[in-house]
């Protein structure tokens, strides 16, 4: 069976008609709030069940909770705070139990109603979440950037968020998900995030996933990332490509998941399980350094916090990082191969990067040489 | 709003001292720091098992009529 919905309901705040229609009507009378693409795609995820139990922006006792004890105020598991700022000089107009519209481009995306505004301390929010204060951390510059105020309350969505055409048939929701494994009859599914094209590390944790459950759910994140990230298209060609070639029939499902990287490491990884859980998986892939930036986190803090959490309802798979073995002629991890560093080939996603800029095939023991191909077929390949 | 004084975060539950002995006993060498937090995880492993026993979905026949349509038509189903 596949994993009950976080907080045991799949939330589902999606307009239907005549409702919808009704409320699209009143949404051009109400006040408005534009957002930028990445809060909109949020609003989407909330509606669709992505962030279930949450059926909107938190108020401040669930903020708070969050920030100091990782946990909405009912006492669920929950990480990273799910917030809508919004700017003082702006909300003349707007009070506590109004509804308001939140737009996109111009058009109504969804009506929230609003339970509370309340200010917010970012230093602290920033401490708590990424343990650091440090600017330079990309999380903390975005956090920055945001406005004063917060806004919090339940959305219920009007219209979906335009999306690529490459990416349309990827996109799936945690219903569509949860149904889509029944169907195959998978019991025990293994989610995989994912924000990197696939070298031989990847697909060593994969399997060893696969190894243990019915199924495999690729989940790459579609959405903001820094600088030097890989493109999303690209990352999506070249798990096609791994599939393709390396996977038995139906044992994968590749589908997207539209939102952006936080890079708050261990609090992110537990974020990161709680949307898997929600899209029906039953374990969650843990390997090395997960949501992590530069130095920011030790390279398996991440394991480490799923120990405050007995009652996540997903069950973290921690695995090792590989590295190839040219005495075992394989791929293996520190716990199960007995040789000398002199044997190991270790991966490193910054040679496969510079090899593949100068547009070259890096080694089978790096990357299997159709993915490679894969990506060599764009142009552009990073984040600008 | 959140009191976030101590007394605002905790609460008192009653437990048999014998229990409680015993407890502090096994949790000795262990990552628990007190009785309170072994309790509390304990609590919470046991609580979550019976939650996830009343969840509930929330499509009806006809919404999975629909979304099998859609995963044919994208090809993730045969």
């Amino acid at each position: 069976m596949v994993a009950k919905p976080h907080g045991g309901k799949l939330v589902n705040k999606v307009s239907r008609e005549p409702r919808r229609s009704r409320l699209l009507e009143e949404a051009r009378e109400l006040y408005q709030i534009s957002l930028d693409l990445d809060t909109a795609v949020d609003v989407e995820n909330i509606a669709h069940g992505v962030y279930s139990p949450l059926e909107g922006f938190m108020i401040q006792d669930d903020y708070l909770h969050v920030l100091e004890d990782m946990r909405l105020s009912d006492d669920t598991p929950w990480t990273m705070p799910l917030i809508l700022d919004l700017d003082p000089r702006k909300m003349r107009g707007i009070s506590e139990g109004d509804d308001v519209t939140l737009a996109f481009r111009g058009s109504p995306l969804a009506i929230l109603h609003v339970e509370e505004i309340y200010e917010w301390d970012k230093k602290r929010h920033v401490r708590r979440i990424y343990g650091t204060t440090d600017p330079a951390h990309p999380g903390i510059a975005q956090v920055m950037q945001r406005r004063e105020l917060l806004i919090g309350g339940p959305i219920e969505l009007l219209s979906n968020v335009p999306i690529s055409p490459n990416f349309e048939r990827y996109l799936l929701w945690p219903a569509e998900t949860r149904v889509l494994f029944e169907e195959k009859g998978w019991r025990r599914i293994a989610g995989f995030q994912t924000r990197n094209v696939p070298h031989m590390g990847h697909e060593y944790i994969q399997k060893a996933a696969l190894t243990f459950v019915d199924g495999l759910f690729i989940n790459p994140l579609i959405g903001k990332k820094k600088p030097g990230d890989w493109r999303d298209e690209v990352i999506l060609e070249a798990y096609e490509a791994l599939i393709r070639y390396y996977y038995p029939r139906d044992v994968t499902v590749l589908a997207i998941l539209r939102t952006r990287m936080r890079y708050a490491g261990p609090r992110e990884a537990v974020h990161h399980a709680i949307i898997r859980k929600n899209f029906g998986c039953t374990h969650f892939i843990i390997g090395r350094d997960h949501a992590g930036v530069d130095n920011y986190y030790g390279p398996y803090d991440a394991w480490q916090i799923f120990q405050e959490f007995p009652d996540l309802g997903i069950t973290p798979l921690f695995i090792r990082e590989a590295f190839y073995c040219r005495k075992c002629n394989g791929m293996v991890n520190e716990k199960i191969c007995p040789h000398d560093e002199q044997y190991r080939i270790r991966i490193s996603g910054t040679r496969i990067r510079e090899m593949i800029k100068k547009g070259e095939i890096p080694p089978s023991e790096l990357m299997r040489p159709e993915v490679a191909k894969a990506i060599l077929r764009f142009k552009e390949l990073f984040v600008r | 709003m959140v009191n976030e004084g101590a007394s605002g975060k905790y609460t008192t539950v009653s437990i048999p001292v014998t229990l409680y002995r015993r407890i502090k006993k096994l949790i000795e060498s262990t990552g628990f720091t007190s009785v309170s937090s072994y309790v509390t995880y304990v609590l919470r492993e046991i609580v979550a098992a019976h939650e996830m026993e009343k969840g509930e979905e929330p499509f009806t026949p006809e919404d999975r009529e629909r979304i099998i349509e859609k995963l044919r038509r994208l090809g993730y189903l045969d």
